[in-house]
């Protein structure tokens, strides 16, 4: 069993099988052990597998795939023990699964073993949604699952034209002028959450189970940025839509009410860095996006999980409904601070050690507007999930909520993925030794942390200033159009429309139509009535001619 | 809102005044910060980002800007809670 990623799929089916603490060291075991096959397996490609003609290599090793896998694995390890209490052994075992899909997707060297991996990402997370057992999930989670597909088919598609074309299923540099280029891409772009394909995730993340959402933030969408570094590397359309990504998610993160879903929007955001990164390329762009991918898989698992000890013990995430909760949960509190000071890049938390090297790469190419907007997107993200998550989950107005501490190993997860976040944070040098490409990068320069501080600082004035003036908006229960109206709302009500619009058109044009029919009957079958002029009887000389006449017709036609 | 509703469990930063030093705290860190700027030697990769306080202003301007545009934009994309279902109970697992 030398590939981690089938490692945790196939020592996934287990966990049903045992129960109590062999379970839970099961779970625990899985992703370490994987973790420990995955350093020990040599740089390179494993077997290789003809079928068909075509050449598969379901395992290659490189620094690019070797980081991104050890970062789902820490990941896994954190969300198992995340979810050590939870009496529903599915979601365990799917857990792990997932895991297992994104490990062995970054670890694919053929394109068909990726899009094996990629669809067994989306079919095995959906059941995380479904795992709620709400009607309201089980729709969340059809929608989710027909997003995941559809991608799936996109990517099957692209892969399709490649080999049409001859270029085998190496799955290397694809770019988008390449052949099934931009198949792939739109495949991509679907669980990167570009704009506009972005609505599934903050549709559908936030309906997930309270560890579901924990999973679901760490392993799709960095897959697909995996798959993005590998296949687009350097695509100029990328830095743009990137630096979209970036900054309008921010202005719903602002105003939306479920903090989760808050979440979900600054994810877009952070993943909008990413995508920055790949569409710069060059050694510091595509090390900060793997870096900055594997520090969001930990920041956003830890925030997600600290949202989930909320809705887990008030049963509720919504803004409007909470505040105070420093009061009874004071662990809580803190491990869900450092997962802010992580996301808003604070000197000393991870954050701030990965989004550097790709704001770095973009100043390097004098890429003035990007720059500028994704330091606008810094300043953003530190106010919607740096301060408005901790601070109106916490703190804001007390609304008497008393309630304990999340469950122990709640707890422990997220003081994990905090130490995780914080060790990053403070030594960099362990995250970047494991970057696919040698750089000289030094993050502690005093203009560097002087100019963040400054950044963050003075954002955090705005915030309180607006908040105190009564100028910043309140959260109030409601929900905000996005692109999945177009889906939730427009398709349907179109087609309903559309229904509707037929049976009443069929209504009235029915009947006028139909008697303006028999009444052409009528008329034109008049003359064939027994008393009408074909129907009486024909003199013989009359007779002769109209045959002589068809007849000449008939030669004539025939002559010509 | 009365924060005196759960007077049984008072804490420091139920007094507004404590609330206020804090802002006061954050304002002088803010003075500091923008201060620092004296002291050290830029080396930017754009013109403006040498400006004196360029990331103070750019920040500060930048967030007022963000939430006000945003505030201004829920006008439009505002919808009642129960716009697409009717709402369930939060309750999990």
């Amino acid at each position: 069993m030398s590939n981690p990623g089938l490692l945790l799929i196939l020592g996934a089916l287990g966990v049903p099988l045992l129960r109590g603490w062999a379970r839970r060291a099961l779970m625990v075991v899985l992703p370490v052990a994987a973790l420990v096959v995955l350093w020990l397996l040599p740089e390179g490609s494993g077997a290789t597998i003809e079928m068909l003609g075509l050449e598969l290599n379901p395992l290659r090793v490189d620094a690019l795939s070797r980081v991104f896998a050890t970062g789902f694995l820490v990941a896994a390890v954190l969300t198992a023990v995340f979810a050590f209490h939870v009496r529903d052994s599915l979601q365990q075992a799917v857990i792990l699964v997932y895991a297992g899909t994104a490990v062995g997707g970054s670890l694919a060297g053929d394109l068909l073993t990726l899009f094996v991996f990629w669809e067994l990402a989306g079919l095995s997370s959906v059941f995380l949604i479904w795992a709620r057992r709400t009607e309201r999930s089980n729709r969340a989670g059809s929608r989710y699952l027909v997003a995941q597909v559809v991608s799936g088919v996109l990517m099957m598609g692209g892969i399709a034209v490649r080999v049409g074309a001859g270029e085998g299923l190496e799955f290397s540099y694809i770019g988008l002028d390449g052949p099934g280029g931009a198949l792939i891409l739109a495949a991509v772009g679907i669980k990167c959450a570009f704009p506009v394909l972005h609505a599934w995730l903050t549709d559908t993340y936030p309906e997930a189970t309270i560890v579901g959402a924990v999973a679901l933030s760490a392993f799709t969408t960095k897959f697909a940025v995996y798959t993005l570094a590998r296949g687009f590397a350097g695509t100029e359309a990328l830095v743009w839509v990137g630096a979209v990504m970036t900054c309008f998610p921010i202005f719903y993160a602002v105003i939306e009410n479920d903090l989760r879903r808050v979440l979900a929007y600054s994810m877009v955001n952070q993943l909008g860095f990413m995508v920055v990164g790949v569409g710069i390329g060059g050694s510091l762009g595509i090390n900060g996006a793997a870096a900055h991918a594997v520090a969001d898989m930990v920041f956003k698992g830890l925030l997600f999980m600290s949202m989930g000890a909320v809705l887990l013990r008030t049963g509720t995430t919504k803004g409007s409904e909470l505040g105070g909760l420093y009061k009874s949960m004071p662990q809580t509190t803190v491990l869900c601070m450092v997962g802010a000071a992580s996301i808003s890049a604070f000197p000393l938390f991870s954050g701030f050690a990965t989004k550097s090297l790709i704001l770095t790469a973009v100043a390097e190419e004098h890429r003035t507007v990007i720059w500028l907007m994704l330091l606008f997107a810094s300043a953003g993200v530190f106010h919607h999930a740096g301060i408005k998550i901790p601070y109106f989950a916490f703190f804001a107005h007390d609304r008497g909520f008393r309630v304990a501490e999340p469950p122990v190993n709640m707890r422990v997860a997220m003081a994990m993925a905090a130490a995780v976040c914080v060790t990053i944070g403070v030594a960099p040098a362990l995250l970047y030794d494991m970057l696919p490409y040698a750089m000289d990068y030094e993050v502690f320069t005093t203009a560097h942390v002087i100019n963040q501080l400054q950044l963050l600082l003075f954002a955090a004035l705005a915030f309180t200033l607006l908040v105190r003036t009564g100028l910043y908006p309140p959260e109030i229960r409601s929900v905000n159009l996005d692109f999945d109206a177009v889906y939730r709302r427009a398709v349907p009500s179109g087609w309903q429309a559309l229904t509707r619009g037929t049976t009443v058109l069929g209504d009235r044009l029915a009947k006028p139509l139909r008697r303006r029919t028999e009444r052409l009957w009528t008329v034109a079958s008049g003359p064939l009535r027994p008393e009408g002029r074909v129907g009486a009887p024909w003199s013989t000389h009359q007779m002769v001619w109209w045959l002589a006449l068809l007849l000449g017709l008939v030669l004539l036609l025939a002559l010509l | 809102m009365n924060d005196d509703d759960h007077g049984d469990d008072r804490r420091w930063l139920d007094d507004p005044r404590n609330v206020t030093r804090v802002v006061y705290g954050l304002v002088v860190l803010c003075v500091l910060a923008f201060a620092a700027d004296l002291f050290y030697e830029k080396h930017p990769h754009f013109g403006f980002e040498g400006w004196f306080g360029f990331y103070a202003v750019y920040g500060f301007v930048g967030s007022v800007g963000l939430v006000l545009s945003a505030k201004w934009l829920r006008r439009f994309l505002r919808r009642d809670e129960d716009h697409y279902e009717r709402a369930e109970r939060d309750a999990d697992e």
